[in-house]
């Protein structure tokens, strides 16, 4: 008989234990897999920003707009590219779903955000057109929307002229992302903003939420920022700029706390778990005191007496947290499709590296106390039953 | 029968310290799911009792049609003051109609813990009425602010999340200094808030309107005779809402949130700890296979077996409740943490370990220790008595 195989047979010897404790090292799994992703939301949510873009808003928050006569400024200033703007139009499909919907300026949207493609008779279309709306291609396929159609949508802000708040566009294109992590983010709509200016109640008056400005290659953003800022300073439009990455950041912190309760979760999960796992190795190394003795007996070192132990103990957490990820993927995958894409639960290499860490650091805690225990038996004890 | 099983049971609890291992699993096991359960729920029932705390059921808050929170909504100053006519609203101690035009606006603070993300805090404009309609709202330290001056004063909750609105600082708006002059409390939402004087935020922001008023209603029809005039009147297109519905109606998306949240994480654990309960009393039993047996030889019934080992699994299971429950009373009650809102802004909110969720916590653990020890003990009660004697 292998070692492996020697290994294994012992795993086996009280089935009912083995499968029970490999259970709870999957549901302990699955669960850290599926928090582990949450977690991930939250706090790398932002590293995924292409081309290195700045975010202008009032300094007092981004919901209070600012003139659109900044522009030709903002272009002025050493570094800035292109200039683009959108506002928030607080979009609602049907009832009461809650859409993300921009009104921009087409041209100069299509100039910052090089990433969404869509053919250009498309974003022709939509300069030129005055009622024209775009939706990215998750957007589309989840409500069903071709080109060509006049798409209904409400606005929670906004009333137009006659005072209703019930809005029609006409669907001119419909763009993608032009790599993976782009086309998962295509769930936002765009109007024209010169329209949307000239057609509401209360008119922006030529105001927006947002400047995003495209850099020149190689210029400091920090530099750039400063100029900015320092430039509208003491006047009543002072504004705050900061990087695509930061802004992504902080909006994303905003719904606060959730991470920290989250990683109190993983921490009670963690400690349960290591009890159970490590109770069970302890009971079955000391039921086979006297079998330890005889491997011993028969002139097994006590190197791989321990070594025995610590690998069942790896290959049960091995075994039940590489399942226990693999089902937290499964299921994270079906949750990102149950809701089009909108709750991103995916388990990505890096979640499975932390994985594959916490599976390493477990099978050594539960692991090397028994193996130790095991090391240290003394034959003439061991077999006299002491 | 009875007393076969307390007897047996009686047995089995003073056998207990010598088997701590097996029995701490099921206990910490527990211990893990109900902390978890009972945490996650704390936050979702002290965000709700926030927010329900914060509206009156004889006081209405109208807004744009359509708006479905005040950040959203906006009336001009016509419309504004014809609000203020309607009929159904109670007449103050001057004469005039009880209500109060609110601004509402979005500044930026940062949070205690963190260097430059700012998070929007709300900042309303109010009218001096704001205060008669609000009683349980209380200046603790400084003084209110003056009319016309940019001065503010701040909420509770408001001081103990975020960083630079501490009395006597000075907050940056629009390119002028805001002055915080008083400190206020109220129990409920508005200590996640900043308040200043409505006319000075209309200057100062170039509004002449306001976001929505807020007004005292006439007697117990009063709510129906506002909202009769307003949908009657062909210059007004507003939503009216009883204060306490438009903020309880808020809670409901966040209850869903972590009410799945915890439904999913507290399954999963419970899954978790019931495979380590049914290791831990197989093992038990595993272990007194001689003593069972000699029990049954000299006359003690099956079932008085089965009883002993499922009443030493649920008092396991129970013992981890409590202990779980504790733990999350502990670390989590009162907690403070903050959270956006339904205007796009941090509500501010304690963690709340009531004694029905301990209780909802502590079912738990027992249904838990229920599953994991009837297979057990139905093992225990069926043992072969015979060979669990000879085996050595």
């Amino acid at each position: 008989m292998t070692r492996s195989g020697f290994v294994i047979a012992n795993l086996f010897r009280k089935r009912t234990r083995t499968i029970l404790t490999l259970l709870s090292v999957i549901m302990a799994f699955l669960l850290f897999g599926l928090l582990q992703s949450v977690n991930h939301i939250f706090n790398a949510g932002a590293d995924f920003v292409g081309a290195t873009r700045l975010m202008v808003q009032a300094r007092v928050s981004f919901t209070s707009p600012l003139p659109i006569s900044m522009v030709p400024k903002l272009e002025a200033v050493p570094g800035v590219a292109r200039v683009a703007y959108s506002q928030w139009f607080g979009g609602v499909w049907q009832e009461n779903t809650p859409l993300f919907v921009f009104s921009v300026d087409p041209l100069r949207y299509r100039d910052v955000y090089p990433e969404y493609v869509m053919p250009d008779a498309q974003w022709q279309a939509f300069a030129n057109t005055r009622t024209a709306m775009i939706a990215g291609r998750q957007l589309a396929e989840q409500y069903g929307w071709k080109v060509g159609q006049k798409i209904p949508i409400s606005s929670n802000i906004f009333p137009q002229k006659n005072g209703s708040k019930a809005w029609a566009f006409d669907l001119v294109g419909i763009y993608d992302g032009k790599d993976e992590d782009w086309k998962k983010r295509t769930n936002v709509a765009f109007i024209s903003h010169d329209y949307f200016d000239e057609a509401n109640q209360f008119g922006m008056k030529g105001r927006t939420n947002f400047f995003i400005l495209k850099l020149s290659d190689g210029k400091p953003a920090e530099a750039v920022s400063k100029a900015i800022d320092a430039m509208f300073e003491n006047s009543p439009d002072e504004t705050k700029t900061q990087t695509e990455k930061d802004f992504n950041l902080g909006f994303v912190k905003q719904i606060g706390d959730i991470g920290l309760i989250v990683r109190w979760i993983l921490f009670a999960v963690f400690f349960t778990l290591l009890l159970v796992v490590g109770n069970t190795m302890a009971q079955s190394v000391r039921e086979r005191v006297p079998e330890l003795a005889v491997l011993k007996t028969l002139g097994f070192t006590d190197g791989s007496v321990l070594g025995f132990v610590l690998a069942e103990a790896a290959a049960l957490c091995l075994f039940g947290g590489l399942l226990g990820l693999l089902l937290a993927t499964t299921l994270g995958a079906m949750v990102e499709k149950g809701t089009g894409g909108q709750f991103a639960l995916r388990l990505d290499v890096s979640v499975w590296l932390i994985g594959i860490a916490a599976i390493v650091l477990m099978s050594i805690a539960v692991g090397l106390l028994p193996a130790l225990r095991a090391r240290r038996l003394r034959i003439v004890d061991a077999l006299a039953g002491r | 029968m009875l007393s076969q099983a307390f007897a047996i049971t009686g047995i089995n609890i003073r056998s207990i310290p010598e088997r701590w291992g097996s029995s701490l699993v099921i206990v910490i096991g527990l211990a893990g799911v109900v902390a978890v359960f009972t945490a996650l729920l704390a936050m979702a029932t002290g965000f709700e009792s926030t927010l329900r705390a914060t509206g009156r059921a004889d006081a209405a808050i109208i807004m744009r049609g359509g708006s479905n929170a005040e950040l959203n909504s906006g009336l001009d100053r016509d419309a504004t003051e014809l609000i203020e006519q309607q009929p159904g609203i109670v007449a103050g101690a001057d004469g005039k109609p009880q209500a109060s035009a609110e601004m509402l606006i979005i500044a930026e603070l940062i949070r205690k813990d963190d260097v430059k993300n700012g998070a929007n805090i709300t900042v309303r404009g109010v009218e001096p009425t704001a205060f008669a309609l609000r009683p349980q709202l209380k200046i603790v330290a400084g003084r209110t602010f003056t009319p016309g001056l940019r001065e503010l004063i701040v909420g509770r909750g408001v001081l103990r999340q975020f960083q630079g609105a501490e009395l006597g600082k000075v907050v940056r708006m629009r390119g002028s200094d805001w002055t915080v002059v008083g400190e206020f409390a109220s129990g409920d939402a508005h200590d996640s808030e900043l308040w200043t004087d409505i006319n000075v935020a209309r200057s100062t922001f170039g509004r002449n309107g306001s976001s929505s008023v807020l007004v005292a209603l006439d007697g117990a029809d009063g709510l129906q005779k506002l909202k009769s005039a307003v949908a009657a009147d062909p210059r007004l297109t507003l939503d009216v809402l009883r204060e306490q519905d438009y903020f309880s109606g808020q809670t409901k998306q966040f209850r869903k949130t972590i009410g799945f949240l915890a439904g999913v994480v507290t399954l999963i654990m419970a899954l978790g700890a019931v495979f380590a309960a049914l290791n831990s009393m197989y093992a038990a039993v595993a272990a007194r296979g001689k003593e069972i047996a000699t029990l049954r030889a000299i006359g003690f019934g099956g079932l008085p077996v089965l009883i002993s080992v499922m009443i030493e699994a649920l008092l396991l299971a129970l013992a981890g409740g409590v202990l779980g429950a504790l733990t999350a009373y502990l670390l989590f009650n009162g907690l403070s943490v903050s959270t956006l809102g339904q205007n796009f802004t941090q509500v501010v909110f304690n963690f709340r370990v009531t004694p029905e969720l301990i209780a909802r916590g502590l079912i738990i653990a027992v249904v838990i220790g229920m599953i994991g020890g009837l297979l057990p003990a139905i093992r225990a009660a069926r043992l072969p008595v015979a060979t669990s004697l000879r085996e050595l």
